[in-house]
């Protein structure tokens, strides 16, 4: 157990441009064009002599808000707050997508892999090494940066509003940062299984190829696809040229990017509606997690399985001469 | 004295090529061998199948381990440089030091750090800021502190200048070397380590073609300066090497009666790289 949180820190260690920096650095352009947006509103509205804040109406909207309305502010604030992950969540898929296909394959290039191997860790602990690094360190380090920058800009704006005599501190305690965290974080075992088959299709490229493994991971479903397209091979099974392409060649590549798995099940979450207005807290874990009935999902984990223990095999006996 | 190493039949194939033939050695504790041979003889397949890093054919045996099937057990008693510059580029010294620490069970942290004291390497320096000496400095640094049965080096000084060859071999002798280790090197640079050698192989075209301690090798082979008119005798007791100096004959003799060879000339111990010139003749004709 020390040894593996060891390997996973060394991952961390080498990848910390991508799994801290990146979403840091992407929370920070976030905030900042949050803050263009601001200052450019702040110059329209002075040049055409709008004054939020004398007009009071806010204040009075405010003060005759009853319960319900406070509760979708409550939401709104929520969704803003997601919404700073959106960036995030794009960002995180490019980086784990980059990282399990060079995981393997740059420390056999660089001939690393020699020094790893001369101390005593077995090829399994460093690839499952890898899968964490890949499935839990480097989404809960950006949903922990999400999280931090859309609090940080629900506080800009409302700095903003008590420049101009608007007191909405108090509305800012109707949103749930705890519960948006929560959900967020308890999304990420939801993200792990889901992503599975693609990062090990992704690994197992990178411990197999000899040069270029990403043309190879990307090629060959794609090359793969074109085949059972043109030749019609899916009609022999039924199933239309379309579901290989969804089913295999999307669900190979694209599963790293989180919310796919959200996307690919929109059919099964139900938005539940609380009577009058739509709850559009669409990421409650009671929501998502019925994501774990799809099958989709668990031939998933199967197959990613599989091709984590070819890539192991791979690692440990893959010659370079 | 027990075995470390025992290798049967050990065979290894490329696709077009024969890497190792059918080789049976067997290395003892508490020896520094010699594993010498030109390029391509098959060295580091050798090395490899005892590391546990390429598949093979035949019995090998290394500290009870089976290397192919036990290589998770045996690395925690066997230790290697591959090569100067395996370390990952991106590490700092401080990284590898805590890394090193933490998933060895016999690294010794003091020592490693006692070494690197000795050095110029500061803990935050990364290993893509350091020469190729400092960087074999830190990896010697942390294999020396790790307290293993078994060092294999393959070209451990490869490309570096003399002043961290001679360093390198000092340290491991001075520091590091005692009955209860074996350390098995491959080098070019055969002159540098004849003098550490506790025992010679000489491997070509995947045989073995000589393995021997360096004791028997002043006993075996001798090297005898001939005056010309002396020559003809000397050709006829089939010299394994002849060479021209100074208008005198050197031949080289193996296993000759040394009486006979001291009515010749004078007679002096081989050295190894004359002997390995000498048995590798027409390797790569």
């Amino acid at each position: 157990m020390k040894t593996f949180y060891w390997l996973v820190k060394r991952e961390f260690w080498e990848h910390r441009g991508g799994f801290l920096w990146a979403p840091v650095i992407t929370g920070g352009v976030f905030l900042l064009l949050n803050l263009m947006a601001i200052v450019a509103a702040e110059v329209v509205g002075a040049s055409h002599g709008i004054r939020f804040g004398a007009s009071s109406e806010l204040h009075q909207i405010i003060s005759h808000m009853d319960a319900g309305d406070m509760s979708q502010v409550g939401t709104a604030l929520d969704i803003a707050m997601y919404s700073s992950m959106a960036l995030l969540t794009v960002v995180l898929g490019f980086v784990v997508f980059f990282y399990c296909l060079g995981a393997i394959y740059d420390e056999r290039r660089d001939r690393s892999i020699l020094f790893w191997k001369s101390l005593p860790l077995s090829d399994s602990s460093s690839v499952l090494s890898k899968v964490a690094s890949a499935t839990v360190v480097a989404p809960i380090i950006t949903t922990l940066v999400g999280v931090a920058a859309g609090i940080l800009q629900l506080v800009m704006l409302a700095v903003v509003l008590s420049f101009h005599g608007v007191n909405v501190w108090q509305l800012l305690l109707l949103s749930h940062p705890l519960r948006v965290t929560a959900n967020l974080i308890g999304y990420i075992p939801l993200y792990l299984l889901w992503a599975l088959p693609s990062v090990g299709w992704l690994l197992l490229c990178s411990a197999w190829a000899r040069t270029k493994p990403f043309l190879w991971a990307v090629a060959l479903p794609v090359a793969t696809g074109l085949l059972v397209t043109w030749f019609g091979i899916m009609g022999l099974f039924n199933l239309s040229a379309g579901w290989f392409w969804q089913n295999i060649v999307a669900r190979g590549l694209f599963s790293a990017f989180p919310g796919a798995g959200v996307a690919w099940n929109a059919d099964r979450l139900t938005v539940s509606t609380d009577g009058h207005s739509p709850n559009l807290d669409f990421l409650n874990l009671g929501q998502t997690y019925q994501m774990l009935g799809s099958i989709n999902l668990w031939i998933g984990v199967l197959v990613g399985a599989g091709l984590i223990v070819t890539a192991i095999w791979f690692r440990r006996w893959r010659d370079e001469a | 004295m027990s075995a470390i190493i025992t290798a049967r039949n050990l065979s290894k194939r490329y696709k077009n090529a024969v890497a190792l033939d059918s080789v049976n050695f067997q290395i003892e504790s508490g020896r520094i061998v010699g594993l010498i041979g030109p390029n391509g003889a098959g060295k580091t397949t050798a090395l490899k199948a005892i590391l546990g890093l390429t598949s093979f054919e035949g019995e090998l045996n290394v500290l009870g381990f089976d290397p192919r099937t036990q290589r998770d057990k045996l690395m925690e008693q066997v230790c290697f440089i591959a090569d100067v510059a395996v370390l990952p580029r991106w590490i700092r010294v401080r990284e590898a030091v805590d890394f090193v620490a933490n998933v060895h069970p016999r690294f010794d942290r003091a020592k490693c750090e006692a070494f690197l004291a000795r050095t110029k390497l500061t803990p935050n320096q990364r290993v893509r800021q350091m020469s190729k000496g400092m960087i074999v400095q830190l990896h010697l640094a942390l294999v020396m502190a790790i307290d293993a049965r078994l060092l294999v080096l393959d070209e451990p000084t490869l490309g570096l200048d003399i002043l961290y060859r001679k360093q390198f071999y000092q340290s491991l002798l001075e520091d590091y070397f005692d009955e209860n280790k074996t350390i098995i090197v491959t080098t070019h640079q055969v002159e540098e380590i004849e003098h550490i050698l506790t025992d010679l192989m000489f491997i070509r075209d995947g045989k073995v073609v000589l393995d021997t301690d360096m004791e028997a090798v002043g006993d075996r082979f001798a090297e005898v300066m001939v005056n010309p008119d002396n020559a003809a005798a000397a050709r006829a007791l089939q010299p394994l090497d002849e060479r021209q100096i100074f208008g005198k004959s050197i031949f080289l003799f193996d296993g000759a009666d040394r009486a006979t060879l001291q009515t010749l000339g004078e007679i002096r111990r081989p050295s190894v790289s004359d002997l390995f010139v000498a048995t590798m003749k027409g390797t790569y004709a």
